[in-house]
């Protein structure tokens, strides 16, 4: 195709792509090196029957004629950055000094935002992540083996959990296992806790949240390894049977080699949107006990007094760097896969 | 003959298989029956302490309203909660997000299966860069620049920010779809005398549908799923039902109205349901699509 051709057959989805994906970035960037301006204080004399006082107020005309001339706000370097509620260098440097040992040192990181949210999010993330292979490859074969005729309204019952939006379908789940919902209610039974709830513990609500990430992502993996065991060469199979492989020896040297590549595949995947959790921390009204980086953005930016734009950019662009480093073998492979095809 | 004793297997396997399968079934398909069942009770029933049954029966909406199921949650989320109002936005947003990312789609995804150009390669992998931004910190470079123009808070501006943020995924798909197309096809058009858009247009697009339609699948259900977007960009007037059923907890709990959501949460719900039912085979395809291949 000829350069000019292809200039004009791109360029609409290219700019869309441009203006909404790549200028948002560097905007982000932009306003984390950028934070809110400060009240503009006067000092006016308050004069009452004590006496007259030199109070300082706050301005409200000035700093509003501040905000619309500068809305990004005042240039803060990368203060906002090592603030506290970012990398907190100060607050991490203290407590290095002042913990016991390792485990007094995390628990004392742990305790702040940046932190919480990091390592809450990437135990979700390289928890669900396997489990979702496992559950996915597991219902892949047993789907496999049913007959023909109830593999449909099978598929179309493990298609739900994965079509239906994340924030609802969180929500379903969340109210189940309400205290005074079905699960909740019969776990309390089942362990005579009457105040057995899983929303007042950290511990289980994390292990919720994650069991939500696996219950919505698991059908993605199914339905991909599904269709790769539809293409297990049958020869190797049937020579495998004949040197006298067993029924595990051949999963586990015919079926998993063929079903490797796609491996790599969803977990590539799942890396990537697993690590933008958030829809089921705000159905599962979970951020006192775990927050993910993608939560602590959002409520920056829907604070009912006033947005953190700095704040909320800063984060954003830690996140990126979260992703990008996550993405590299990702890019690796794609440029390996493109360049095997044109050899 | 040989395939049958590939599948021959011992009873207990079999039996741990269909248990296997058997309880992965429930746990993917449970909730939302439940959910649609209670969702036709009052609250005293979908959430009793004392005894779960109490929810099949109706024990408690038979007392407070005089028969085993009611429609007051639907009554109250459609009549008193204005969620019809919501319903529409998003039908608003989510057809003009599939239509305009399918038509910019169509165009690149086209181009870049054609090109065969170094360059080509670098914009789709440009694209998987794009498509791994979590959307949060896309929506946090939008607000402050939309709080100043004045666009914020109307649906065309959420809706040409889906498109955007939909664009590196129909790309991707829409090339692969493209690349199976025979390139001899348009080429052989060409030769008499199209050129490239006449070829496009009168020979690529009356087979293209296939590939347009899971593509479109796929739009649809991001734009209707989306939460971040929607409930950032849009006004209150303009919410679509994701952010709404999110402001119902607040507001519901306190009121004593979870039901409300309840029937909200399953009437959102339905469309999906119904889309899975004739589109199963085309969602299938399109997720292995790209894993198959590539």
């Amino acid at each position: 195709m000829k350069n000019r051709t292809f200039f004009w057959f791109i360029l609409p989805s290219l700019i869309t792509m441009l203006l909404f994906i790549a200028l948002p970035i560097v905007s982000v960037a932009v306003q984390s090196l950028h934070i809110e301006h400060q009240a503009v204080m006067i000092e006016v004399e308050n004069c009452g029957p004590f006496g007259c006082k030199q109070e300082l107020q706050v301005d409200v005309e000035e700093t509003a004629k501040l905000k619309e001339e500068r809305p990004l706000g005042q240039f803060n370097a990368l203060g906002t950055y090592t603030n506290r509620n970012h990398l907190a260098f100060t607050e991490i440097g203290l407590a290095w000094q002042s913990s016991t040992g390792v485990v007094d040192f995390f628990s004392k990181a742990l305790n702040l935002p940046f932190y919480r949210a990091l390592s809450f999010t990437l135990t979700y993330t390289f928890v669900v992540t396997p489990l979702v292979i496992i559950f996915g490859f597991m219902i892949a074969l047993g789907v496999n083996t049913l007959p023909k005729r109830i593999k449909g309204p099978t598929i179309f019952i493990s298609l739900l959990p994965m079509i239906v939006t994340p924030l609802i379908g969180s929500l379903i789940l969340f109210w189940m296992i309400d205290a005074n919902g079905i699960l909740g209610a019969t776990l309390q039974r089942i362990f005579d806790d009457p105040d057995l709830s899983l929303k007042a513990s950290p511990t289980l609500t994390w292990i919720m949240l994650m069991v939500y990430g696996v219950w919505h992502s698991a059908p993605f993996a199914f339905i991909v390894f599904y269709a790769g065991l539809q293409t297990v060469p049958a020869d190797t199979m049937e020579a495998a049977m004949i040197d006298g492989a067993s029924r595990w020896e051949r999963t586990r040297y015919v079926v998993l080699p063929h079903l490797m590549p796609l491996t790599v595949f969803i977990s590539l995947i799942q890396l990537m949107d697993n690590f933008r959790v958030f829809e089921p921390i705000v159905s599962f009204s979970a951020q006192a006990s775990a927050t993910s980086l993608s939560w602590i953005i959002y409520n920056d930016l829907v604070g009912t007094e006033s947005q953190f734009f700095g704040s909320a950019g800063a984060t954003s662009v830690l996140t990126i760097i979260g992703v990008s480093i996550l993405l590299i073998p990702v890019l690796i492979r794609t440029w390996r896969d493109f360049n095997q095809k044109v050899v | 003959m040989m395939s049958d004793i590939v599948h021959r297997r011992s009873p207990v396997l079999s039996t741990v298989i269909w248990g296997l399968v058997l309880v992965w079934i429930i746990a993917a398909g449970f909730p939302f029956l439940w959910t649609l069942w209670g969702s036709f009770k009052v609250q005293g029933d979908f959430f009793s302490k004392a005894d779960w049954a109490n929810a099949v029966y109706g024990v408690r909406t038979q007392i407070e309203t005089g028969g085993a199921l009611t429609g007051n949650g639907y009554y109250g989320a459609w009549v008193t909660k204005e969620f019809g109002l919501a319903a529409f936005n998003t039908s608003i947003v989510v057809v003009s997000v599939v239509i305009i990312s399918l038509t910019l789609g169509t165009l690149g995804g086209y181009a870049l299966a054609r090109s065969g150009k170094k360059y080509a390669f670098y914009l789709l992998m440009l694209a998987l860069v794009f498509r791994a931004m979590p959307h949060i910190t896309l929506v946090s470079g939008y607000l402050l620049p939309f709080f100043e123009w004045n666009l914020w808070g109307h649906l065309p501006t959420a809706i040409i920010v889906m498109v955007a943020i939909n664009q590196p995924f129909t790309l991707w798909m829409l090339h692969s779809f493209f690349l199976n197309i025979p390139k001899d096809l348009d080429e052989s058009a060409m030769v008499d005398g199209c050129t490239r858009f006449q070829a496009f247009r009168h020979v690529i697009v009356p087979v293209m549908w296939p590939g347009v339609v899971t593509t479109g699948l796929f739009s649809f259900l991001l734009a209707y799923n989306d939460f971040t977007v929607t409930a950032t960009l849009l006004s209150q007037a303009n919410q679509t039902m994701v952010p709404k059923i999110a402001s119902f907890l607040g507001t519901t709990q306190t009121e004593g109205n979870i039901m409300f959501a309840v029937a909200a949460v399953v009437s959102a719900t339905a469309p999906l349901f119904v889309l899975i039912l004739f589109f199963q085979r085309q969602i299938v395809s399109g997720l292995t699509a790209g894993a198959v291949k590539g």
